[in-house]
């Protein structure tokens, strides 16, 4: 792998950026060819924390095999956990309690906030700006200390279990979800005013990396990615599940399909976010927060099928059942994956500096690309 | 358009292709010869335009393998599954990375786990492998993993 390292037979400059690069977040190798400064050809090598999670959840049973998910998109574990539960209780045909299905609204909204809290403050800390990182932390940390208490844990979560929640929500969890929301309020407001009207991050942002609508969706890029060149593609509103289609609320779409562009989208998906949690959080229904289901679950023989949004784009989960208590075949169509392959499209022309930008709105989390 | 409707269309499309239904989506199952100028058709077809492929992926039978590809249309919001069985021994099929984009990784990591050949593919590599991997392709249902901790 490193052996081709060097120069080309036509003069160009061939460079690794990581596995170990403080601006891939993980370990993300990346080969480019340069012409100068100027990107010929990005090539990503994966792998390096490759569990083979689709080939562990064979031997799992649909009780366990969420666990192991959480690990993937360990910024969505949530929605990942969600994206389990659906797909199992598709199979059995299990109606989940309506209190349930509210509360997972709840907290995925409050993981996709956390999520892009740390995108952003990571993002501006990639373009030289450090402060962000430690204003973005502060307000994710009150969203970990919510989940701390109501979870039991504040990374990988495994709350949502096939056919409702592990456990009843902490008495605790509405009047912190509300404080939380006066608090942060104001600060989305403060992160524009800090870094997204600021003359020298705008100027290394427009016009960077751009992606066109046909490129995106022939790329299968999905998620705030795709959103930024106008595709619509929120898996929320188009195919929705749990209560998302008896709530208001927005499909921020941006035309640009530049840094800038998937940059908005997301610092706009924030508020979209808040304003679902507001809808939600005095109306928790009273009752069960789980159906009753069986010690040991069986799905029926055939195929399931379950789509639903991440902070990153559209997760799928793709199970193939022989009527066993494992999966036969379970596949994670990972929306990092597929945003990771329009990168080479996105980067060739631009400049060196410009491909961290990129990265950054590409928003790539590399256990949830390797699986 | 609606289940029916697309039954009628891919009838057309496809004389003699195996339909089913029951599933979450309509199913197509076709030979693996059928599906280049089929995929182009699902493609660029104004009716069908299914433009989006959000999953492809493989599974094992031990006797052959399947692939399958999960499409979607952007425009019109129909979905279908396409499935086509392959020789488990010497399984190849055409690419369709010239088609959808999203398919060259995807179909370089079902090449590396399963052993699927794509015929006229650019760049048939090792993705997530390490290089120089020898053995067996793990997702297959004969790859036994030496250090599986979760066996039950």
């Amino acid at each position: 792998m490193f052996e081709e390292i060097g120069t080309t037979a036509e003069g160009d400059l061939q460079i690794n950026v990581g596995p170990q690069h403080p601006a891939t977040h993980g370990v993300l190798h990346l080969v480019l060819t340069l012409n100068g400064e100027t990107i010929k050809k990005v090539e990503p090598h994966l792998g390096f924390i490759h569990r083979s999670i689709e080939k562990m959840c064979e031997s799992l049973t649909y009780r366990q095999f969420s666990y192991v998910t959480s690990r993937m998109d360990y910024l969505s574990s949530h929605i990942n956990n969600n994206a389990c539960a659906l797909v199992v209780e598709k199979g059995l045909q299990v109606e989940v309690p309506e209190r349930a299905k509210v509360v997972r609204v709840l907290v995925d909204e409050l993981t996709r906030i956390a999520s892009h809290e740390l995108w952003w403050g990571a993002m501006a800390m990639d373009l030289g700006a450090f402060t962000p990182f430690f204003h973005a932390f502060r307000e994710r940390e009150s969203i970990n200390d919510i989940m701390e208490e109501t979870c039991g844990a504040r990374l990988t979560m495994n709350y949502i279990v096939p056919g409702g929640l592990m456990q009843d929500i902490h008495p605790n969890f509405q009047k912190r979800v509300k404080h939380f929301i006066q608090l942060y309020k104001s600060k989305v407001d403060e992160y524009n005013e800090m870094v997204t009207g600021n003359i020298i991050f705008q100027n290394r942002m427009k016009g960077v990396g751009i992606l066109s609508k046909e490129d995106a969706i022939s790329y299968g890029v999905t998620g705030p990615a795709a959103r930024g060149s106008g595709v619509s593609c929120d898996t929320r509103k188009l195919y929705p599940y749990e209560v998302y289609d008896k709530i208001q609320f927005d499909e921020i779409l941006e035309t640009g399909g530049d840094s800038f562009a998937r940059y908005m989208v997301r610092i706009r998906e924030m508020n979209e976010s808040i304003k679902i949690i507001e809808q939600l959080i005095d109306n928790i229904p009273e009752g069960d927060f789980q159906a009753k289901t069986k010690a040991v679950l069986k799905l029926p023989k055939g195929e399931f099928y379950q789509r639903v949004e991440t902070a990153r784009g559209e997760l799928g989960v793709y199970i193939v059942s022989e009527g066993g208590t494992t999966p036969y075949r379970i596949k994670f169509r990972s929306p990092g994956f597929s945003n990771l392959s329009a990168l080479d499209h996105m980067a060739r022309g631009s400049k060196l500096g410009d491909l961290v930008a990129m990265m950054g709105t590409l928003d790539l989390v590399i256990p949830d690309i390797d699986r | 358009m609606n289940v029916e409707e697309l039954k009628i269309k891919i009838s057309e499309l496809l004389p003699g292709a195996v339909l089913e239904e029951g599933g979450q989506w309509l199913t197509i199952n076709i030979e693996p010869n059928q599906w280049p100028a089929f995929a182009k058709q699902l493609r660029n077809d104004t009716n069908l335009y299914f433009d989006f492929l959000f999953c492809l992926t493989c599974i094992d039978w031990k006797t052959h393998l399947t692939m399958v590809y999960h499409l979607d249309s952007t425009k019109f919001r129909h979905n279908i599954v396409v499935k086509s069985k392959l020789d488990v021994a010497t399984p190849a099929i055409e690419t369709v990375s010239n088609i959808w984009r999203t398919a060259e990784f995807h179909e370089r990591e079902v090449y590396e786990m399963f052993g699927v050949n794509f015929i006229n593919h650019p760049d048939l590599r090792l993705l997530i492998l390490p290089d120089g991997w020898e053995g067996k392709n793990p997702l297959r249902k004969d790859f036994e993993d030496p250090i599986n901790m979760i066996r039950l």
